[in-house]
């Protein structure tokens, strides 16, 4: 069978796509700021000596790793504002919820990085007189973030597609609006074969930035 | 001569581990002790109670006059502020047997670091006292490189230059030389021994029976967990009065060269 590919429909309504594509950068923008201090503090919660700390971090971890993004979505824009009484927006709830558990995994990822530090490095920098959080600052975390990259990088990659979850509260994220444009041009193949580019073309250049960036900030090991 | 450091019925127990018990040392300002002892002595603890690495559980210690901590009302056991032990810390250099040097920082940037954050110097400032003392262990050409690039002994040197920066009052050895290939050794106790000549305190552990005879002013053996013996090199090295000291030294000069040859 023959199929008629015609993209001029679906770049009439560029502006639209484009629209979503801002909005899914603004979700995953917001996610990653919310995700990175969120892990590393729950990181060092979890390495903190006292138990019920230690717990509480672990807790926080299993409920975000083990629940679907799609669950944790509806939950905090239809449940959430229930229980404390406060409407969020789409984009507030969508970036929350995507923040929490990408920061959830970022934990993970931040206390393995810390912990495959040798216990040498916290002893030298301890005995020249530097403190628990000047010794992570200056000697463990610049050693761990570079091991953590890769792993780094595949989370953002996963925040990344799971913005496009945003389209079932139906917030303008590059996913949504190509379903309003498929159903406005009767043009769905086209349309999903642009988005599925525009996020193939966004993955590849950032992890040839990440690869250039562990290039230029490695160490001789 | 002042006293640079006062130990004073110094225990230290891990679990049901007794391994200091009762430990009476004082060491003054020039003066280079070693501490010999066969492992499990209770040596390399002793030297990480000076500068608290391991908290011991009960005794005194004072540097430079200044008794560390304060007592409590069980006696003879002592609390102590992080502050006051990250001071004291910054102001005893401590080596290790292997190395810890940063990898992430080239040489020059190992030795900066200490006095740029601890003690608020400028980098200009910092890479000057670094270089003065990467030159002070002869390994000022390294400056630039990162410490995988250096040959342990190199690390080594690196490391000592490190704690030099913090221009501390004592210097605290844990066998340093223990992690190297034997031919790599010589030029750490060089640099060790030149350190010693210029009048450095030192507290120094380690199996080199030469370097002490050569280097130490005097010579302590620890015998589980307590000073067994102690006297000047030629005392204890040649002419050990106790039995363990004794056995200790044998079983180290089992095999040895003809002279000339030995010595340091």
């Amino acid at each position: 069978m023959g199929y008629e590919w015609d993209f001029a429909a679906v770049f009439r309504h560029s502006g639209l796509l484009l629209e979503g594509a801002l909005g899914t950068f603004r979700l995953a923008g917001m996610a990653i700021l919310i995700a990175i201090p969120l892990g590393l503090l729950v990181a060092l919660l979890r390495l903190s000596r006292l138990p019920v700390i230690s717990w509480l971090a672990v807790i926080y971890t299993d409920v975000f790793r083990t629940s679907p993004s799609i669950v944790l979505i509806y939950w905090f824009f239809f449940a959430f504002p229930l229980l404390v009484g406060v409407d969020f927006d789409t984009f507030t709830a969508v970036s929350l919820t995507l923040g929490l558990q990408t920061g959830a995994y970022m934990a993970e990822v931040f206390r393995g990085g810390i912990q495959s530090i040798r216990p040498g490095q916290w002893q030298a920098a301890k005995a020249l007189g530097m403190g628990p959080a000047m010794t992570l600052r200056y000697i463990i975390l610049p050693q761990a973030v570079r091991r953590m990259i890769p792993v780094f990088f595949t989370r953002l990659t996963e925040l990344f597609k799971a913005t496009s979850l945003a389209a079932v509260v139906s917030y303008a994220e590059v996913v949504q609006m190509a379903s309003r444009v498929s159903s406005e041009t009767f043009r769905p193949i086209e349309t999903y074969t642009v988005v599925a580019l525009f996020f193939f073309v966004v993955i590849f250049l950032a992890s040839r930035l990440v690869r250039y960036a562990e290039h230029r900030f490695a160490v001789p090991e | 001569m002042s006293e640079v450091l006062r130990v004073e019925n110094l225990h230290k127990r891990f679990g049901p581990l007794h391994v200091l018990r009762g430990i009476n040392l004082s060491v003054k300002k020039g003066e280079t002790v070693v501490i010999l002892g066969a492992s499990g002595s209770g040596k390399s603890t002793l030297l990480r109670c000076v500068n608290f690495l391991e908290m011991p559980n009960e005794g005194r210690i004072t540097v430079e006059g200044k008794l560390v901590g304060r007592a409590t009302t069980k006696p003879g056991v002592m609390a102590y502020s992080n502050a006051e032990l990250n001071a004291l810390r910054a102001r005893v250099g401590m080596v290790f047997q292997q190395f810890n040097l940063f990898p992430h920082m080239t040489v020059e940037g190992n030795v900066m670091i200490g006095p740029m954050k601890l003690r608020g110097m400028s980098a200009d400032a910092a890479r000057t006292l670094a270089h003065d003392n990467l030159r002070r262990v002869g390994i000022l050409e390294k400056a630039r490189e990162y410490p995988a690039r250096l040959s342990g002994g190199q690390q080594q040197r690196v490391a000592i230059a490190r704690a030099l920066a913090m221009e501390p009052s004592m210097m605290l050895f844990d066998e340093a030389t223990s992690a190297l290939d034997p031919e790599l050794v010589g030029e750490v106790l060089l640099s060790m021994r030149r350190l010693a000549e210029e009048g450095m305190t030192m507290l120094v552990v380690t199996h080199e029976l030469g370097f002490a005879y050569n280097v130490a002013h005097r010579v302590i053996f620890l015998e589980g967990g307590e000073v067994h013996e102690q006297g000047t090199p030629q005392q204890v090295l040649l002419n050990p009065q106790r039995e363990r000291t004794r056995d200790f030294l044998r079983s180290h000069t089992l095999f040895r060269l003809p002279e000339p040859g030995g010595g340091l």
